[in-house]
């Protein structure tokens, strides 16, 4: 059977987190009332017409800076025509051939373009899946409509979908460094498209691709391509091809479905925005943005290994990942120069990413992760004690040594009561124990078992086997 | 004194307020009265208040008459067309907010082709209007009900909107003064778009120096037009030019075939006027001016095709919906709301800017539009303006050319090079053919509008034309 390897490329619209709409002086607020800012340019009422955000181009400009693109001098809005109820105008006004960034280029991932647009208005569906198939009566929200948007576009550069999320948890950390976005995939200001092609490895040319929309987390990213990718897998190796068309990824059931083809066949007719005139970027544009640019993600990773020793690819992660490497900083300077900061980037990167989903709110305070890790290296509690306090943390907070003392999660060792334990274990289980006084290590194991179990694992593993040892050595 | 201070022009008028010899109330009633004889269905909504609620400032509180498409908060602001019927915009449009501030309040909006897109006034979804001088004829478009409604003395000026000539062949064909103003001067905030990259609002009015007085109040940056500037000059008040010296191009490509002979006597006449008073006339070559009508039929109706777009049923207008779905929806409410001709030229603009056509059609327009751009910008190394008749012909009868779009089209074959090229020019009435208006245009470079009103005034003092015949009495 042939081998096939996929081709991804991603279409991120981001929200630019300006004070006013893309072309019209109302604020752009999520959760307001519907309908309560709006005006006659967002509205698209007769007569009505567009004005540029200058603080837009800004931000886009920052964000081609920051991606290494090219940036022109002179770029063009245009007219992309179709009808839509969120679409008051019966045109987005977007960027086409003479985008404001091009060419640029992100660890590993060409970028094939930024371009700036307004967001379309929302649409509410009465049906119960929320979407417009079955709907009775749809309302549209226009206070969405307007926002400005910054559309990134990809080369097809990426091989997995793993790593599909791992950059795109790289460019929402580098648009969040730079300040002009909330990058919420939860709120909608970062949404990412898929364009899925698979081929036979060894092969360059690309393979029929299929878009895949509505994957609103960055782990409905990872599990909706990788659904596309079997698939297609799945497709072509039982002698099916693979159709061109837009996927719609539903994350309760990670099942894929076509949209109509006939929502798909437009043609724009993209047309010159007769209304604006050519952005024109000068000098001192592109310095002001130059000068606002923050640390960057891959000199951040750099200063980690300088700064706190640490070993690239952990640097790497922890600086790709800006909610971790916010945390992990934070973290090593309540700590202080005296302590390990590798423990604290060791637990930042496997402890706690695995335990909170990327962007949550839910996470673990600095300041508590700090005291736990201090309390972990006075070898006042336990790895296993750790981790249990930390699952405490993220879920209901608190302070960790006041969770060691309610809970009594100290530390067994030395005393009475590991030694208890170590001859209950004994008793408990004498064929195990003449194994072990014969000298045979393997039954080692069901001992420490239940000295763990006895003491909820409060004890050191390597304190308890030395303890067995002279007890059975002693009797 | 009496009502006959409604045959003043305006200029007289705001001399005669800031002398005390008129009252502004006396002023509002007088033109109240006038705007309610309105036989010709010039006039889409008169205003029923009996005081003035703007009147300060330089413009005296004479009143004025806005066409149909200038959305004004409150009163209906249709733009010629049913599926707008009664819309009242939440919002006022620059200019005419404007000029209220300068004491030009608002008493009456005209009536207009549907969308500004016809040169009769018989595309109005609500009646053509009649031309003042001959009731069985057109007024021209699209600017037909302020055009009409400024010769029949209905209002003392008014604004009028060009696109192609929809100022300047309606004022032609009534035998007022109309100026389209250079592309950028004058803000398009608020005018329901018809084209626009090409529409640009200017007055109508009895008399050069109004033209002038209006423009002065109208031009300037607005930050909500971003295609909007600043004049590089200030607009004075209009003074007769010396043409002593002043050198006239007439272009052979618009002043020879299809030019009625009326129309070319006429024209004749008036560049004699012009030698007299000591201007030089000759011929100037515009060599791209035959295929600016071919380039605007494709440049117009594209930027339309995607300007009525919004006009969909959802948010305003019209709306009916057969429950067929949104689809369902766009289709009934556009095919019951707009008329032929719109649908024509949204259908004509839709297939120009197609996937495939786009280069062939609306591409190659824009290359011909630099061209007739650079024609002009050479004639004016040589020439301080360009003249040349307004319409090929005079007032034509209504129904005589609604089945035949392109000799409609025709009409503004003289007007249409100096809109691609967004240069100021004016419409003066340079006399009658068979007891009929004609119109003589003159053209200037951009921002041009104290040279081209100058020469204006100076022609209009030779031409002592008498517009009175269609004042209704
Ligand atoms: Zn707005």
């Amino acid at each position: 059977m042939i081998e096939l390897e996929p081709v991804i490329g991603l279409e991120i619209h981001v929200q630019l987190a300006t004070k006013t709409k893309m072309f019209c002086g109302c604020e752009p607020v999520f959760g307001e009332n519907p309908n309560t800012r709006t005006c006659p340019v967002c509205l698209g009422l007769p007569g009505a017409l567009p004005v540029i955000n200058e603080r837009a181009v800004d931000f886009g400009l920052r964000l081609g800076l920051a991606l290494g693109c090219e940036l022109a001098n002179r770029s063009i809005f245009h007219r992309k025509n179709y009808f839509y109820a969120d679409l008051p105008k019966g045109y987005q006004i977007s960027q086409f051939d003479e985008p404001l960034c091009s060419g640029g280029f992100l660890d590993g991932v060409r970028i094939h373009r930024v371009h700036l647009e307004e967001d379309a208005a929302k649409l509410v569906h009465s049906s119960s899946s929320g979407r417009i198939q079955g709907a009775d009566s749809s309302v549209v929200d226009f206070n969405r409509g307007g926002t400005p948007l910054a559309e990134i576009v990809t080369e097809p550069d990426i091989t997995s979908a793993a790593q599909a999320r791992e950059w795109l948890s790289l460019l929402r950390t580098t648009v969040k460094s730079l300040g002009i976005s909330d990058v919420s995939m939860e709120e909608g200001s970062l949404r990412c498209d898929a364009n899925i092609s698979l081929r036979p490895v060894g092969e360059t040319t690309l393979g029929t691709k299929t878009e895949l929309k509505n994957m609103n987390s960055f782990r409905f990213v990872e599990k909706g391509i990788e659904a596309e990718i079997e698939r297609q897998r799945e497709l072509i190796q039982s002698g099916g091809t693979v159709v061109q068309e837009t996927l719609h990824f539903d994350p309760r059931s990670g099942s894929l479905t076509a949209l109509r083809s006939k929502e798909e066949a437009h043609d724009y007719r993209y047309f010159p925005e007769p209304d604006l005139l050519p952005v024109a970027v000068g000098p001192e544009m592109i310095k002001a943005a130059q000068d606002s640019l923050p640390e960057l993600p891959a000199a951040r990773a750099s200063r980690y290994e300088e700064e706190f020793g640490l070993a690239s690819e952990l640097a790497q992660r922890l600086a790709f990942n800006g909610d971790l490497g916010d945390l992990f900083e934070a973290t090593a300077a309540i700590c202080g120069a005296g302590s390990d900061a590798r423990l604290v980037a060791t637990w930042v990167n496997g402890e706690v990413s695995s335990r909170v989903d990327e962007g949550s709110d839910q996470t673990v305070e600095p300041e508590a992760l700090a005291e736990l890790l201090g309390l972990l290296e006075d070898d006042k509690i336990t790895t296993a004690a750790a981790r249990g306090i930390l699952d405490t943390l993220i879920e209901h907070g608190g302070s960790p040594a006041d969770l060691v003392e309610s809970q009594g999660l100290g530390k067994v060792g030395g005393g009475d009561e590991l030694s208890a334990a170590v001859d209950a274990a004994i008793a408990s289980d004498p064929e195990a124990a003449a194994k072990v006084a014969a000298g045979e290590q393997k039954a080692l194991g069901p001992l420490v078992g239940l000295v763990m179990k006895a003491t909820q694992g409060r004890a050191d593993g390597g304190e308890v086997r030395a303890l067995i040892f002279s007890k059975l050595a002693d009797s | 004194m009496s009502t006959d201070s409604t045959k003043l022009s305006v200029t007289e008028t705001v001399a005669a307020v800031a002398s005390g010899l008129l009252s502004k109330a006396e002023l509002h009633a007088a033109w109240l009265d006038r705007a309610g004889l309105d036989d010709l269905n010039a006039l889409s909504w008169v205003s029923d208040s009996p005081e003035l609620v703007h009147g300060d400032g330089p413009l005296g509180g004479v009143p004025l008459g806005v066409k149909d498409l200038f959305c004004t908060e409150g009163v209906p602001s249709q733009s010629g067309s049913k599926i707008l019927e009664g819309y009242l915009p939440p919002y006022t449009a620059t200019v005419v907010e404007a000029l209220a501030q300068a004491g030009a309040p608002l008493i009456a909006k005209t009536h207009q082709d549907e969308f500004a897109m016809g040169s009769s006034n018989e595309n109005c979804a609500f009646g053509p209007v009649l031309n003042p001088w001959d009731r069985g004829r057109v007024p021209g478009g699209s600017s037909g009900g302020s055009a009409a409604a400024v010769a029949a003395g209905l209002v003392p000026w008014a604004l009028g909107t060009d696109t192609g000539g929809s100022i300047r062949q309606p004022a032609a064909l009534c035998g007022v003064v109309g100026l389209k103003p250079t592309y950028g001067s004058v803000s398009r905030y608020g005018m329901i778009a018809f084209a626009s990259s090409l529409d640009q609002a200017g007055p109508i009015t009895r008399t050069v120096a109004d033209a002038g007085l209006l423009y002065s109040q109208m031009t300037g940056k607005d930050p909500r037009d971003a295609t909007s500037v600043e004049h590089p000059d200030s607009v004075e008040p209009v003074v007769p030019m010396d043409l002593t010296g002043v050198r006239l191009g007439v272009p052979e490509e618009l002043t020879g075939e299809g030019v009625e002979p009326g129309v070319r006597e006429a024209f004749e006449a008036t560049l004699d006027l012009a030698r007299s008073l000591g201007a030089t006339v000759a011929p100037c070559p515009l060599p791209h001016a035959p295929h600016a009508l071919s380039a605007y039929y494709l440049i117009a109706p594209a930027e339309c095709s995607s300007n009525l777009a919004r006009l969909d049923g959802v948010r305003f207008g019209l709306r009916v919906d057969p429950d067929e779905g949104l689809d369902g929806m766009y289709g009934a409410t556009r095919a019951a709301g707009f008329g032929p001709e719109v649908r024509r030229r949204i259908m004509l603009g839709t297939y120009a800017l197609s996937s495939g056509y786009y280069d062939a059609y609306y591409g190659r327009a824009q290359r011909v539009r630099t061209l007739i751009s650079q024609d002009f910008d050479s004639a004016f190394e040589d020439f301080d303006a360009i003249v040349t008749p307004t319409s090929p012909s005079v007032a034509f009868e209504l129904g005589s050319k609604t089945a035949d779009p392109l000799s409609m089209y025709l009409s503004d074959f003289c007007t249409v090079p100096m809109s691609l090229a967004g240069i100021p020019a004016i419409s003066i009435p340079n006399g009658l053919s068979d007891g009929l208006p004609v119109g003589f245009q003159i053209a200037g470079p951009a921002f041009s509008e104290n040279r081209i009103l100058g020469i204006a005034a100076a022609l209009e003092d030779g031409l002592k034309f008498d517009g009175s015949p269609a004042w209704i009495a």
